[in-house]
């Protein structure tokens, strides 16, 4: 075995970052706790909504707002409303509702976060560059990793998996809304102001319309990484059809994983035609 | 009813509105771009140029000791070549870019101190803006592009939609309000973006190259339709331009920037006839004269005329009197009718015909207003002069060849000065 020539005195990060957590649990143990009941709450209350509904009537419903949001794709709704049918014909309706209430939670709570901090950033540099490290880290970080916090602070099961989810699904839409608002050509700025807008005028008048095709763009992103990150954050006790999957890999049982693997596929792509098709065509020519 | 004796023209004197109080007043406006204001400043006084304060310290002096004013109802057009700092100047009198230093008085005001909520009311009640690449906001209906400064007032929705409409038919585009802009073509844009600025009764219009991003027959007609707003409204209006043929259209005063100051101040006329400098010089040195002197610019005051009531002997004893060869006759309070040959009228004596039967009517009329290259080719090959007859349809004077080719001659010496 090679030697090390000096022997570097380990430095104690384990130690410090220990210490850092019990600090946090001592002193913010009620803030984690109220943390984890209103996120309990949702994904629960959710969840139980989406159940109260039939299967076959949520399909017709998904189909038919399918339906609006594209403008009448026809083609689209059916092929909603086969995939949702396919999910129920594989029994994996009540996993594929849990799934959908996670994801949904998730990607409200990272909107909710990412959004304003994403105006922030646009109309301030120093928060920009403030944010600017956190966001690569967030984002370079491997998804694994969300998940030893989650734990240490919320424990196992749905309300970490939500936790480490909205962490990993908020960057895109945080960076897309600033880079939308930044990209605001100058001259409708000059409009806002030159006609005496307020800056609360300006930003909800002109910025945020304007923008509002990038940060849909960053909206559908946050949804597409909270579904990813399903799987991911099963193996903190997150359930749904993401738990399916892991279950499937442990247990070496490859139809039981491809078939909950299938159904968040059809949920993913469902989410994504409706995002798309609610993105503001008014730069489109008819 | 007598003989008229020559017409006493009534060309609007220009210097009578320079006495009226100004609209605005600009005084020692500065802008600088860069980190070191006062070092650039400096530096100027000490009689440094742009260039080298640039390359010395890294500033940019955009604007520096502009002053002029601007009376109510004229257009100012302020131009100058890219860089000359006639845009930074537009932007700073609402602010859109702070002044480093002196004073914009609007209405007696000075803009340049006023806190962020005065400036805003000034913003939205006393200033238009119209920009260059239209900037219309792409998620919003014309009309309610249109209504944008009613809406940032607060103005409730129906009474603005009735202003909005009705502006939308003033600028010829009644049918389009409920369009998106993306579907409406430059000229229908720049429409828009007109009736957006003329929305909250603005006193003043600011217009940034408002024509220059528009295809050359379009912008024609709209520089045309300027002017016909302009004499309905009579707001006072700074038109930003790089194009001298634009400004000299347009303009009741031009400023001619460079370097961010300003070199001379002058009537269309001033500018051309007596550039200030060798710089001026070489700019109107392009400028096509046919198309820039107007009718009224280089006609005749139509000297004798003739009444249509009035026998041949009157007729004949004018031309003879005035030794020429034909004179126009005129009808009921100078309406234009046609020409006498001096041989028709002695023709129609011995035959005892009357004046009326007698006279010439398909002789070349034009407007005042008509450029010099539409009115050679009428006077090339014609017998006649040709009339000037304003919309009233009076005769107002005549052209004849040698007054063409005298302009054009003038022309040609000033070309071959500044060469």
């Amino acid at each position: 075995m090679e030697r090390d020539l000096v022997q570097l005195p380990k430095l104690p990060v384990g130690d410090i970052i220990v210490a850092f957590v019990d600090w946090i649990e001592q002193y913010f143990g009620w803030l984690l706790d109220g943390i984890s009941a209103v996120l309990g709450f949702l994904i629960g209350g959710l969840q139980d909504l989406l159940l109260a509904v039939p299967a076959p009537i949520l399909t017709l419903i998904a189909a038919a707002l399918v339906w609006v949001v594209t403008r009448r794709d026809i083609k689209l709704a059916g092929l909603t409303a086969l995939g949702l049918l396919l999910i129920w014909d594989l029994h994996l309706w009540n996993l594929a509702m849990l799934t959908l209430a996670l994801v949904l939670v998730s990607t409200i709570v990272a909107l909710a976060i990412s959004i304003p901090l994403g105006i922030a950033a646009a109309g301030n540099d120093t928060i920009n560059a403030a944010l600017r490290p956190i966001l690569d880290f967030m984002q370079t970080m491997p998804p694994f990793v969300y998940l030893i916090p989650a734990v240490i602070f919320f424990g196992l099961g749905n309300v970490p998996g939500t936790i480490a989810t909205v962490v990993f699904a908020m960057p895109p839409a945080l960076r897309l809304t600033n880079l939308g608002i930044r990209q605001v050509p100058i001259e409708l700025i000059e409009v806002a102001d030159a006609f005496g807008s307020t800056p609360q005028q300006k930003l909800f008048k002109v910025q945020l319309p304007v923008a509002l095709p990038t940060i849909m763009a960053g909206v559908n992103q946050c949804i597409m990484l909270a579904l990813s990150m399903t799987v991911i954050a099963s193996m903190i006790g997150a359930g749904g059809l993401g738990y399916q999957v892991l279950v499937g890999i442990q247990r070496v049982n490859i139809g039981m994983g491809f078939e909950a693997g299938l159904a968040i596929v059809i949920i993913a792509i469902i989410l994504d035609r409706i995002t798309q098709s609610l993105m503001p065509r008014y730069y489109e020519r008819q | 009813m007598g003989v008229e004796g020559s017409v006493i023209f009534e060309k609007q004197p220009r210097e009578n509105l320079r006495s009226v109080q100004s609209v605005i007043s600009v005084e020692g406006l500065t802008r600088v771009f860069g980190q070191d204001p006062e070092r650039a400043l400096k530096l100027r006084r000490s009689g440094r140029s742009k260039d080298e304060i640039h390359e010395e310290t890294g500033n940019t002096l955009a604007l520096y000791n502009v002053s002029f004013e601007i009376v109510p109802g004229e257009i100012f057009v302020l131009m100058g070549l890219s860089g000359s700092g006639k845009s930074t100047l537009l932007r700073c009198i609402n602010r859109l870019i702070e002044p480093t230093g002196g004073k914009i008085l609007i209405g007696g005001r000075d803009i340049v101190s006023m806190d962020p909520e005065e400036l805003r009311m000034v913003r939205r009640c006393k200033l238009g803006m119209i920009f260059q690449n239209f900037a219309l906001l792409p998620h919003r209906t014309v009309l309610d592009n249109v209504t944008f400064g009613l809406e940032v007032q607060g103005i409730p929705e129906d009474e603005r939609y009735q202003k909005g409409n009705e502006l939308l038919r003033m600028v010829g585009l009644g049918d389009y309000g409920a369009s998106m802009p993306i579907h409406l073509s430059g000229g229908m844009k720049q429409r828009v973006g007109l009736a957006r600025a003329l929305a909250g009764d603005p006193e003043i219009l600011l217009m940034d190259e408002a024509f220059s991003a528009l295809d050359p027959l379009i912008r024609r007609e709209m520089q045309d339709e300027l002017l016909d707003l302009q004499r309905r409204l009579n707001r006072t209006i700074i038109f930003v331009t790089h194009d001298l043929d634009e400004a000299l259209k347009l303009g009741d005063r031009i400023a001619l920037m460079r370097d961010g100051e300003i070199i001379q101040i002058g009537t269309p006329e001033e500018i051309l006839t007596r550039p200030e400098d060798a710089y001026i010089e070489r700019f109107v040195a392009g400028v096509d004269m046919t198309k820039v002197l107007s009718a009224s610019d280089v006609m005749h005051h139509p000297g004798p005329v003739a009444q249509c009531t009035a026998g041949t002997k009157v007729a004949l004893h004018l031309m003879k009197e005035h030794d020429v060869e034909n004179v126009f006759v005129v009808g009921h309070e100078r309406r234009f009718r046609g020409l006498v040959t001096f041989d028709d009228v002695l023709e129609a004596i011995r035959a005892g015909r009357e004046l009326e039967e007698i006279v010439i009517t398909d002789v070349p009329s034009v407007a005042p207003d008509a450029t010099l290259s539409d009115i050679i080719s009428l006077i090339v090959g014609g017998p006649y002069p040709v009339a000037v007859v304003d919309d009233r349809g009076r005769l107002r004077g005549f052209i004849s060849q040698s007054a063409i080719l005298g302009a054009l001659a003038r022309n040609g010496e000033r070309s071959r000065a500044v060469a």
